[in-house]
């Protein structure tokens, strides 16, 4: 037995708890989401989790707990340490008491995420240590560092896993005894609160901790120089990992400088790698950190080295990192003039992105907005969700998508701009709890007249189905006050606000060409279950009247539903039965039957 | 002995409880194992790959290009765009029952079943099995990545027997569904071809 195969956050998540952690919150994100419901799933009973409403308040509920000298982990992915910015700015020059892990997942890729932004450079900005790691195992002591240097230097420390740390799954055998931290409770004291006074001081004391942590970095188990040469890489996280497995199969010994400890920048370490080599390969995801930092050290001790890296063209700028793309930046770098393997041909086949599921209620609500303003001159805003899929054809009804929040306000500044247009804001149900209420209330005060249409599914779907404020379930599975967002919107002053069903496409549509002749914001509320959730009724089937003239395709591009060989064709096994497709057959050739 | 195992599908058809079975058998068996899978939006109907690598301790979750031991494809056309990880020589197990993207019935793009399935045997040593069929006559679709499994060990394809994936498997999945599952398996090794070599 070699051990039990668990993905990167479930391994993290058992590193917290036996680092002693009592407190995590977070807001659900791709890559980092597991991470707490691993806790809340081995939970030996003591730890408080919660999903909060926003990665700013799970930041501040982290916090507050470490304040009562609680051991907390925030999560959450890299862009909502945007939102969470604010108070993590102030708890640098705050400090903490009980040790502070904020873990943000950083998405190379992007594979999931509206950013490629590098977590280390805001750490850098902020202020405060991080921690990079190059395999799930390394994660897991770096978690439980990171506590333990939490408390040593009285700040917040960063754990930035990547995607492929995240979600890479990997054989883990630790089973280590909890380290028994108890809070002793919230002693006042004139150091918890941020007056610009406190502020000078704790700056000055800032920046001391910088050059103090640096130095601790250079001694890091987690930084190493490996293996020798006069030729050098240095790399970090899943680069590193990369870049091993390359150097491997290149057979090519050479100088390694892996940094897991990246900021405060472990200088002195640093140096003595740059003394010993001539050419430094530097290969590293998403930002130059790294690259910026041994050309700032080379300058400052005038070393005679070549650096190069993503600002030599060395290395790629964007995208996520792989095994190909280490072995071409080494060949590149270091060995010229050998050419490149050649690629092998592509495969004829069609592509296949990810689409709305079969029987999904958001297809059944932009259809019937669709069909409602038809004719009619209409800019749909989105947000951040499974329904930023409705952008795609055939649906086509997400006209923008910038980050958790903006259909709301997009909207807003549209028709402030005098937009000759009817503007209607798409919206989930845990998106409106995390930013769209706040949109909402600037519509009413503002004097808007936008439409939002909130697409409640009851869960956090895209994620993996996470309660939240709207469900009446705590992530703890406890039963809790359900927030209720019709009665909120009518609460914070719309003009208008009805509760829909999604399937009933004629009775929607009546109410959305109602609601958009309202004067003042009106609020639609679509309420139907994740399909994902549901287990079908029914199942639909093509008839003899199918002429295959492909409108059921056409209009709803439902991924049950395929035509080859001018042929309609239901694939049993995905349809939910949802009827959707029934009611656009101009031939009434589609069915329900029911399913036994 | 470093041994990977690619495992392609779409969206729901279950590669990642096809890759944790794999992996766990590799485990059980002392093997230091990693897997590297499509998780979150991606998942939705798209193109999804998991990636078990065996005996992996100093390398990455991804396999390269080229360097997979076999390929097991639970769609024709995911079979066919993951080809070339599969190293020169590498094992191919494809199940047959097509299932064309939406978006190439909206876009007019062609899915050419013939073309995709030549592809394949020209390019690979290649073996197809119906295991749409057989999971449906188990009882579920939804054993499709069972099905698959239980080809592809029976095969020899994987460093495993066909007991070890068995008690793998057996040692995910919920009780309630062992006896599908088992049901499943049987049926997937009913499946078995020879693997032209």
């Amino acid at each position: 037995m070699s051990g039990q195969l668990l993905i990167g956050n479930q391994i993290m998540a058992r590193g917290a708890i036996a680092a002693g952690v009592r407190v995590v919150s977070g807001y659900p994100g791709t890559p980092s989401t597991e991470v707490l419901e691993t806790v809340a799933e081995i939970n030996p009973g003591d730890i408080h989790v919660e999903w909060s409403v926003n990665e700013k308040v799970a930041m501040e509920v982290a916090a507050g707990a470490s304040m009562c000298g609680a051991r907390a982990l925030v999560t959450m992915k890299q862009v909502g340490l945007n939102v969470a910015a604010d108070p993590l700015m102030s708890l640098a020059y705050l400090g903490v008491k009980g040790g502070m892990v904020v873990l943000v997942a950083d998405d190379p890729g992007p594979i999931s995420s509206q950013t490629e932004q590098d977590t280390r450079r805001f750490a850098e900005h902020a202020n405060l240590p991080v921690l990079d790691p190059a395999t799930p195992g390394e994660a897991y002591e770096m978690m439980k560092a990171a506590f333990e240097l939490s408390e040593k230097v009285a700040l917040p420390v960063i754990l930035r896993p990547t995607t492929r740390i995240c979600h890479s799954t990997e054989a883990f055998s630790k089973e280590e005894p909890r380290r028994e931290v108890l809070p002793d409770g919230f002693r006042k004291d004139p150091k918890w609160v941020i007056f610009p006074a406190l502020s000078y001081r704790n700056h000055i004391a800032l920046e001391g901790k910088q050059r103090a942590i640096a130095k601790m970095f250079s001694k890091s188990p987690f930084n190493a120089v490996l293996g020798e040469g006069e030729a050098g890489i240095a790399a970090g996280g899943m680069a590193y990992s990369y870049a091993r497995e390359a150097l491997a199969s290149m057979g090519a010994p050479m100088r390694v400088l892996k940094l897991g400890a990246v900021y405060p920048f472990p200088e002195e370490l640093a140096v003595s790698f740059l003394r010993s080599v001539k050419k430094v390969l530097v290969l590293e995801e998403l930002d130059d950190v790294i690259e910026q930092k041994l050309l700032e050290a080379a300058g400052k001790h005038h070393l005679d080295v070549e650096i190069m890296g993503k600002r030599t063209d060395h290395a790629p700028v964007a995208g996520e990192y792989s095994f190909e793309a280490a072995k071409a930046a080494i060949e590149g770098a270091f060995m010229p003039g050998l050419s490149a393997e050649e690629a092998p041909a592509c495969a004829p086949v069609p592509v296949r992105p990810p689409v709305l599921c079969a029987g999904c209620s958001h297809r059944a609500s932009f259809y019937a907005v669709k069909k409602a303003m038809r004719g009619k001159n209409a800019v749909f805003t989105g947000d951040i969700g499974c329904y930023t899929l409705g952008n795609a054809a055939p649906l086509e009804m997400v006209d923008t998508c910038l980050c958790m929040g903006a259909s709301v306000t997009i909207a807003q500044g549209m028709q402030c701009a005098g937009n000759d247009a009817k503007h209607i804001a798409f919206i989930g149900d845990s998106t409106f709890f995390h930013s769209g209420i706040t949109g909402l209330v600037n519509a009413v005060y503002n004097k808007t007249n936008i439409t939002i249409a909130v697409l409640n599914n009851a869960t956090t779907a895209m994620t993996g189905h996470q309660p939240h404020p709207g469900t009446g379930e705590t992530m703890m599975r406890e039963v809790s006050q359900a927030v209720d967002i019709a009665g909120m919107a009518k609460a914070c002053g719309a003009a208008y606000v009805r509760r829909l069903d999604p399937f009933d496409t004629e009775g929607a549509a009546a109410a959305v060409r109602e609601a958009a002749e309202v004067d003042g914001p009106s609020v639609l509320v679509f309420d139907s279950a994740c399909a994902a959730r549901i287990k079908p009724k029914f199942f639909a089937v093509v008839g003899e009247g199918c002429t295959g003239c492909k409108r059921c395709i056409r209009e709803i591009g439902c991924p049950a539903i395929s035509g080859i060989g001018g042929r309609i064709g239901i694939e049993k096994s995905l349809c939910m039965g949802c009827s959707l497709c029934v009611e656009t057959c101009p031939q009434q050739a589609i069915r329900l039957e029911v399913r036994k | 002995m470093n041994f990977d195992v690619l495992i392609a599908g779409v969206g729901g058809q279950g590669t990642v409880l096809a890759s944790k079975i794999i992996g766990k058998a590799a485990a059980d068996k002392g093997f230091f194992t990693r897997t590297g899978e499509t998780i979150g939006m991606a998942q939705r109907g798209g193109s999804v790959v998991s990636h078990v690598r065996i005996d992996s301790e100093d390398l990455s979750p991804l396999i390269p290009i080229g360097r997979a031991d076999v390929l097991i494809a639970f769609e024709p056309s995911e079979a066919a765009r993951n080809l070339c990880r599969l190293k020169k020589g590498g094992k191919c197990l494809v199940n047959t029952r097509p299932m064309p993207p939406v978006t190439s019935s909206i876009l007019e793009e062609t899915y050419d079943e013939k073309k995709i399935i030549e592809y394949i045997s020209q390019n690979s040593d290649s073996c197809f099995v119906d295991g749409s069929g057989a999971a449906e006559e188990a009882g579920s679709i939804k054993t499709l990545n069972v099905v698959m499994l239980a080809a592809a060990s029976e095969m020899g394809l994987l460093p495993f027997g066909t007991e070890e994936i068995i008690k793998a498997m057996e040692g995910l999945l919920p009780e309630k569904a062992v006896e599908m599952n088992k049901k499943a398996f049987d049926a997937g090794i009913k499946l078995v071809c020879e693997v032209e070599l």
